[in-house]
């Protein structure tokens, strides 16, 4: 807990200068606003006031977009197109659904990679090497491609989150399946265990940290997955579509609002993951 | 030694080379349409005609990626020495970091684009965000590697702050920079090239991607990536042996005696 109040500052620290940043980036903006209404009486703390409440800031206030967000969330039905329930919700679909198909796919590979020796000097050079790749880039042809195949909906965007959620996943359990100690090893052979018997009772145990390590990682990587996605084939709505209308009217507290439900959906995820992760390692008992 | 290494780099480019006929193979056997999934051979045909455009679109997205990957790094480097001193400004600002690396950051680009035009700097900005966060918490890490016997060397020899910070703990932190580094160096391009689904003067890789997909030039795409693919190998493999050279007594590139 000696995290919570440094914590604390500094959030009300970057808050602050949050306030003080916005009174630089809006004050052109609104020193022209206020020029074309012929408003040339008004006081320093007018303007100042007038700065945090713009209808469109270059830097919105803290509080327009808290108000932003309370109103898309609890002030429209979750179903209205305009709420940023039901966008977050599609945005969830996806990634979780990417995430589950992505490390699903991640950790087969990673047994295969750790079985067979060809595989291992063959494929994984490139599954490192396609790290390397900015994958993200693959995502507007992927959604096209599957739409050719009639494709469409929340799938294609899976499809992408669990592209980027592979990855990580295949990295981490070929670390994690080598992870038990030579010994170990040599032991589950004087017991003469079968492969399919090291596996269960000693590698895939011994994977459990690793797992969820990289599990933290796949889940958040699944979620900028579904948002970029998004971003290309905006029309059926999520998170990213939000920014991309935002972007494209000016709308600037709906794009910063959309971007706080994202990281909010982020954080909790990888949360949730670590509350997974905290649970087993208690029972386990590899907790520290 | 020689032949090991050899047949190390021999099994994957006999995959890849049998990925690549395979691709060639089917594409040809099934006679799959080519806005779906051209060959390699017509892919490489279109590098070969467009790349006047490619060089263009190369250009214009790896300065984005450089200026923002040079900024960001210094910035992470930086804010890490200066809060390392401070442990209070530590304990707060590392979980936020932490935290900020899971968010989609790459959600900040429209922003960016309103800031600062459509131009390189926008993407230069939304790189400098990105990579900014890894390296301060590999940074951080890294400073605090070096081991309590060796800062207690440099105590007896009277060194100064200044003196164990460059002799000793920037030393020991280079393997979790570097980490950063590479990390970045992938980052970056990701970053630059989804700035511009944002908005872009009408050159670049990402631009490129995203109207060529939508008038069906499907090899044009392919092309590009394949631009890009290369550029963040090369950009990685750079750094990695950069890496090479100056962590050179790390444990993981010293040769195990034969």
């Amino acid at each position: 807990m000696k995290h919570v109040l440094p914590v604390a500052i500094i959030v009300a620290a970057i808050i602050a200068l949050w306030y003080v940043a916005c009174l630089f980036m809006n004050a052109q903006l609104q020193r022209d606003l206020f020029a074309n209404t012929d408003n040339t009486t008004y006081s320093l703390s007018d303007f100042v006031t007038a700065e945090w409440n713009m209808e469109r800031p270059k830097l919105p206030a803290p509080h327009q977009i808290v108000a932003e967000l309370d109103h898309t969330i609890f002030g429209l039905a979750p179903s209205s197109k305009r709420s940023l329930v039901y966008h977050a919700g599609i945005t969830l679909q996806e990634t979780i659904l990417g995430f589950v198909i992505g490390s699903a796919l991640g950790i087969l590979l990673a047994v295969l990679v750790v079985h067979l020796r060809g595989l291992d000097r063959s494929l994984m050079p490139w599954i490192v090497a396609s790290q390397t790749i900015p994958i993200i880039a693959l995502a507007p042809m992927i959604v096209v491609i599957l739409n050719q195949f009639d494709i469409t909906g929340v799938l294609p965007k899976a499809v992408i989150a669990a592209y980027l959620s592979f990855f990580p996943v295949t990295v981490g359990m070929v670390k994690g399946l080598r992870s038990p100690d030579p010994l170990q090893l040599d032991l589950m052979r004087t017991y003469s265990a079968t492969r399919m018997q090291t596996f269960f009772k000693l590698r895939a145990p011994a994977s459990a940290p690793f797992f969820f390590a990289s599990m933290k990682v796949a889940v958040a990587a699944a979620l900028v997955g579904a948002v970029v996605a998004e971003v290309t084939k905006s029309e059926d709505g999520g998170l990213g579509a939000r920014l991309l209308a935002g972007s494209y009217y000016g709308q600037t507290v709906q794009i910063w609002a959309a971007l706080f439900a994202a990281a909010a959906c982020s954080a909790a995820l990888v949360a949730i993951v670590g509350l997974v992760d905290r649970i087993t390692a208690r029972r386990m008992g590899y907790a520290r | 030694m020689r032949s090991r290494a050899l047949a190390n780099l021999a099994a994957p480019t006999l995959f890849g080379l049998g990925v690549l006929v395979l691709w060639e193979a089917v594409v040809r056997g099934f006679n799959v349409p080519r806005v779906i999934l051209p060959a390699p051979s017509a892919i490489i045909a279109r590098l070969a005609t467009s790349a006047p455009t490619l060089v263009a679109d190369f250009l214009q997205t790896i300065q984005g990626v450089l200026a923002g990957y040079f900024i960001g790094c210094a910035a992470g480097l930086i804010v890490a020495i200066l809060i390392d001193r401070t442990p209070f400004l530590q304990r707060g600002l590392l979980p936020l970091g932490n935290l900020v690396s899971a968010l989609p950051i790459v959600g900040i680009a429209p922003i960016m684009v309103m800031w600062f035009g459509f131009d390189w700097q926008s993407k230069a900005a939304v790189v400098v965000v990105m990579t900014f966060f890894p390296m301060l918490v590999n940074a951080v890490a890294g400073l605090a590697s070096a081991g309590p016997m060796e800062r207690d060397l440099m105590k007896t020899y009277g060194a100064t702050y200044g003196q164990t910070l460059t002799k000793l703990r920037l030393q020991a932190a280079l393997p979790f920079i570097f980490n950063a580094l590479k990390i970045n160096s992938t980052l970056a391009m990701i970053g630059a090239i989804v700035a511009e689904f944002f908005g872009t003067p009408v050159v670049g890789m990402g631009f490129r991607i995203n109207t060529e997909v939508g008038r069906m030039n499907i090899d044009m795409v392919w092309a590009t990536i394949v631009v890009a693919a290369v550029t963040g190998s090369l950009f990685y493999g750079v750094v990695a042996l950069i890496e090479r050279q100056v962590t050179f007594w790390h444990a993981s590139y010293r040769q195990r005696p034969a």
